[in-house]
């Protein structure tokens, strides 16, 4: 069989997307030309798709449109968000319409089940609890890390490290029955052994978030 | 079947080998045979310690490599019958030891008789303490009483825990001892160094002994004989506890605290 000439294959492109947002042709010239001044290189035989979702009338100068753009060297790949009237318009000069891709929105992970460990974290050793809370009945010796995209409980002294809310859960605190942390942190935010002792009016406690900052909280034992 | 027991620390200068040939020359005192295997490639010092450099041929190393037979290799203390020293390489590096060959070798030694094997781990993390380690049953965790050398013990627990041949088997974790060496109460008391209760809350495993500070251990390094025969001094004491307390005896802790000057002495000074 000889090799085929022509082969189909999906890609996605990166393309800038004008809105227009008034039917105003005037304005539209001199406002492009405003814009593109900013930039020439930029623009010069740039590719752009014209976003119309703004635009309710029927009565808009596609053939004006593109005139103006190709003045200024842009090329139009087509339009996207008219309405059913300008469709038919652009339709008919046999440009393209191009849907518009839904913005991606990932459902957060599912919250799995608590990591418990029954065991000392040694000074570099790296526990970190994927979408979940972390319970540890042990110590967290320094120089070791426990993170978790939830809260960490440790039932031991916690000398190292400590991360809550790594994916950005302010939610999230830290309990420790004893803190000596070389670190906390939850989501983000974070103080070091010398602001914890700042904070910190005993030694077993509660971090988490207020607002913007940390705060400690004794533990109502 | 035998019993493997590495003595590990993660830091330098602590006191390994010292503790490694004590607790072996101990062990076989107490009538088990026992073989003590240096692991410090490159740096050997347990024959020195030992005192049986001179009768060092064969090595570790050339019996991994098949140069030797471990019969070739092992040399007999002359003191106790018991016990037999493995010596490292000097001429070669770390990386000559492999997990097959030290197997092989830890095989061979179990199917020799030998009840109790004590490998004498170099310092660091590195390939030689990593094989070290790997096939322990037990491992003393040599500490001194100051922090950095606490925190390098922590790290080698989580090594034990996760590196060793128990762990990666997921077989009954290896048992885990706190072996306190240069250990000075006075130095305690005016607080230049942390107390056993300090260490043992950091590192939370069983302690096994505490071994004072003493002029003895220096002597007996020199003197190539393991300070655990020097019955007269406070660390060939604390050593003799120490190995009674590994065999699962239960024994009071001695030395921990300052010695009490007697009358003539604090005006005579000691």
């Amino acid at each position: 069989m000889a090799t085929p000439s022509l082969e189909l294959k999906g890609a996605s492109f990166t393309l800038s997307v004008l809105h227009i947002y008034s039917t105003d042709l005037d304005k539209f010239a001199t406002e492009l030309a405003a814009k593109v001044a900013q930039a020439p290189q930029f623009f010069v035989g740039a590719p752009l798709v014209v976003n119309l979702s703004a635009i309710e009338s029927a009565d808009l100068d596609i053939v004006a449109i593109r005139q103006v753009m190709q003045q200024h060297n842009l090329v139009l790949v087509g339009f996207t968000g008219a309405n059913e009237a300008l469709t038919r318009q652009i339709r008919t000069m046999g440009l393209a319409i191009l849907k518009t891709g839904k913005a991606v929105v990932t459902p957060p992970p599912p919250h799995k089940e608590t990591r418990i460990l029954q065991q000392n974290i040694r000074s570099g050793q790296q526990i970190y609890a994927q979408n979940s809370d972390l319970i540890i009945f042990g110590n967290v010796g320094n120089g070791a890390e426990v993170i978790a995209d939830g809260s960490i409980h440790i039932f031991g002294a916690l000398r190292g490290k400590a991360m809550a809310g790594a994916k950005g859960n302010t939610q999230a605190v830290i309990l420790a029955r004893k803190l000596e942390a070389e670190l906390v942190s939850v989501a983000g935010q974070y103080w070091l052994s010398e602001n914890l002792a700042e904070h910190a009016d005993s030694t077993s406690g509660c971090i988490r978030l207020d607002g913007d900052s940390l705060v400690f909280e004794t533990l109502p034992l | 079947m035998a019993h493997i027991i590495v003595v590990t620390s993660g830091k330098g200068g602590v006191g390994k080998t010292t503790s490694s040939a004590a607790i072996a020359t101990g062990l076989a005192l107490k009538g088990h045979k026992t073989v003590v295997i240096d692991f410090d490639i490159g740096l050997r010092n347990l024959d020195l310690i030992m005192g049986c450099e001179r009768r060092v041929v064969y090595d570790f190393v050339n019996v991994i490599n098949g140069e030797a037979n471990l019969n070739q290799a092992l040399i007999k203390d002359k003191r106790c019958e018991n016990l037999h020293i493995l010596p490292a390489s000097q001429t070669r590096d770390k990386d000559a030891l492999t997990k097959e060959g030290v197997g092989k070798v830890l095989d061979d030694l179990a199917d020799a008789g030998f009840e109790y094997i004590i490998c004498d781990s170099p310092a660091g993390i590195e390939t030689g303490a990593m094989m070290a380690l790997y096939f322990a049953d037990t491992a003393i965790v040599t500490t001194n009483p100051e922090v950095s050398s606490v925190r390098d013990s922590d790290r080698i627990l989580g090594m034990l825990q996760s590196k060793s041949r128990r762990a990666e088997q997921n077989l009954e974790p290896i048992r885990e001892y706190l072996l306190l060496t240069r250990y000075s109460p006075t130095r305690v008391k005016t607080g230049e160094m942390l107390s056993v209760g300090d260490v043992e809350e950091i590192l939370a495993i069983k302690l096994l002994g505490v071994i004072p500070e003493s002029q003895a251990v220096l002597k007996a390094s020199n003197a190539g004989v393991p300070v655990i025969l020097d019955k007269e001094s406070d660390a060939g004491q604390a050593y003799e506890d120490t190995v009674s307390r590994l065999l699962g005896e239960e024994l009071p802790l001695r030395f921990v605290t300052e010695e009490k000057k007697g009358f003539l002495k604090r005006i005579f000074g000691s």
